[in-house]
């Protein structure tokens, strides 16, 4: 799976117009010298199976390549851009499961006005992109009432967090509202069961039903929720630090795409997809931990 | 607006009771919505009060007035048809993507489920490859090779759609095969592209056009921030997205009209799209 990624990633910058050197030059004027080193650094002599096997063992070694215009190696300009991220899209998982796995509890235990609360509020979020979302939390908390500050990354790790308090918001919201009527519904369906019933008549207290019985048999669509939106987290962080203007990867991204620097955009999108399979990889793994009658490898 | 076409009735009064039925009043108020937002944006260039584009520096930056409804940007454009012919190029790039990724889908589903074997392995595989890809990375990487601008967003945003649709059809249309109507035509002699196009088809078009509203909600939202990135529509093209952007900086300078309807229209057009498709999916789902 990965290496068919890695193809399509790589091959993409074959499929431009002009072929791949013009690409990589790009805009820029180019000396004799510039395009020997890139010839060079791309070994675009070599045929394209080559090239990609060349490509690939140098990524297994940890060489990304060097970028064309910030002249330092990928991986370090990753690397400095990496714990942004990373910390903005864990800040953003956690509030996912809390305020979506909460929303979701209370609104199929209540009903009544609490459940319309949700259901209202779920596709509201669910309708508000987080570039919108993030602008408005700009304009309203950082600029209107300068709660939290606006732009940039802050000092220290409290001041880091609380930098990207909005930013996670905005980046959570609309999987939470979706986590949120996942939940709803995965609840509802369980507690109408006869085991819930029999439980409810022998007198357990409700608490314990909801945590022993409920969830813990409706958790199956709730983790492959959160599995898939913490895979996609990563890339619609793209959007999320462009509006607040964090120095993230996806900052990182979207400008290497406008200069044009492939080796950079490679290396990124790559990550990306890693990033995506392998949460992807774990929630299948997390299964068989919470329903001992999935097995691996068996008959999907 | 695909339910009212379905029902192809003869009278307004039978057109809106068949609305009714299958999309509740929300749906069939989220219904109405869509129509006006979707011909406002068609019918643009004989609403819009102003040239969109057409600057006015002396009048930049105001409120809403009796010349300026929801009153103009930083260049005094008129926000009003700004927003109407915004909805032009904010809409036709999501309509182009589930159009051709919704028939491209389909074929692909179909083609797997009825081969079977070798076809179905390969279309399966090439599906999963491309689900472990997030869709906003196959719009950056086909703007990274193909340039800025609303087409390689498309394009992209279209490699992206596809396994969906196709995964989803995949199912549904292996578990039509199994129904004993599609032995009868097959015992008939009629080949696998007759029986697909006269049974298969129609008898699954509810879940085609569900998942097809569902999936362009998404497409609005991924090509609107694409555009907000500025790496799709470019300026002076009136865009929701863009509007947003450029509505921040005048926001911060006081003036927040421009980030409010840009906002609103979004989310108005959004929420619409996916109340009317989780109605029609669960019309679906009920029969």
């Amino acid at each position: 799976m990965l290496v068919v990624a890695s193809l399509l990633v790589y091959g993409s910058l074959y499929l431009t117009p002009g072929g791949p050197l013009s690409f990589l030059v790009g805009n820029r004027s180019a000396s004799p010298e510039v395009i020997a080193s890139i010839t060079a650094q791309y070994h675009l002599d070599d045929p394209f199976v080559v090239r990609y096997f060349a490509w690939m063992s140098d990524v297994l070694h940890g060489d990304l390549g060097r970028s064309l215009v910030y002249r330092e190696a990928v991986t370090d300009l990753i690397a400095s851009r990496l714990l942004t991220t990373f910390l903005l899209v864990s800040y953003a998982t956690a509030l996912i499961i809390v305020v979506g796995v909460g929303a979701g509890v209370v609104s199929a235990i209540r009903g009544g006005w609490a459940g319309r609360l949700v259901s209202t509020g779920s596709i509201l979020f669910l309708a508000t992109p987080a570039f919108v979302l993030g602008v408005v939390l700009i304009l309203v908390f950082a600029n209107g009432l300068g709660w939290f500050p606006v732009f940039g990354p802050g000092e220290g790790v409290i001041g880091r967090l609380w930098h990207l308090t909005l930013p996670a918001i905005a980046l959570a919201m609309a999987s939470a509202a979706y986590l949120a009527r996942i939940t709803r519904s995965a609840m509802v369906g369980e507690l109408g069961r006869e085991h819930v019933e029999t439980a409810v008549s022998r007198g357990i207290s409700q608490r314990s039903i909801i945590r022993r019985h409920v969830l813990r048999n409706a958790s199956i669509p709730i983790v492959t929720v959160i599995g898939l939106t913490i895979g996609g987290l990563v890339a619609a962080s793209v959007v999320v630090e462009n509006v607040f203007a964090l120095d993230g990867l996806g900052s990182l991204l979207v400008r290497a795409i406008l200069q044009r620097d492939f080796a950079v955009v490679q290396a990124v999108v790559l990550l990306l997809v890693i990033v995506f399979v392998v949460v992807n990889l774990i929630v299948d793994l997390l299964y068989t931990v919470l329903d001992p009658r999935i097995s691996l490898g068996g008959d999907s | 607006m695909t339910a009212v076409a379905e029902a192809g009735a003869p009278t307004g009064r039978n057109v809106a009771s068949r609305a009714l039925t299958v999309l509740g009043v929300g749906g069939t108020v989220a219904l109405v919505i869509l129509v006006v937002m979707l011909l406002s944006a068609v019918l643009a260039p004989w609403l819009a009060p102003y040239d969109p584009n057409y600057p006015d520096l002396m009048a930049s930056l105001q409120g809403p007035s009796a010349a300026h409804p929801l009153g103009t940007d930083a260049l005094g454009r008129d926000l009003l048809s700004r927003l109407m012919f915004g909805g032009r190029t904010t809409l036709l790039g999501p309509l182009l993507v589930i159009v051709v990724s919704t028939f491209v889908g389909c074929c692909l589903a179909f083609t797997a489920s009825w081969r079977g074997g070798l076809t179905d392995a390969v279309i399966s595989r090439l599906i999963e490859v491309l689900f472990s890809i997030p869709s906003i990375v196959f719009a950056l990487v086909a703007v990274a090779v193909l340039g800025v601008g609303l087409l390689p967003v498309v394009a992209g945003l279209i490699i992206a759609y596809t396994p969906y649709v196709a995964r989803v059809m995949r199912g549904a249309a292996l578990r039509e095969r199994r129904l004993p109507y599609i032995s009868a035509v097959w015992i008939q002699g009629r080949s696998g592209i007759s029986i697909t196009a006269r049974q298969l088809v129609p008898n699954l078009r509810p879940l085609i056009v569900a998942q097809a509203v569902s999936a362009l909600g998404f497409a609005v939202v991924d090509v609107a921030a694409v555009s907000f990135l500025g790496l799709g529509v470019q300026p002076p093209t009136p865009d929701w997205g863009l509007m947003v952007k450029s509505g921040l900086d005048s926001a911060l300078r006081g003036q927040p009209t421009e980030v409010i309807v840009a906002s609103l229209a979004i989310v108005l057009f959004v929420g619409a799209v996916t109340v009317v498709g989780d109605r029609l999916g669960r019309g679906v789902t009920g029969r």
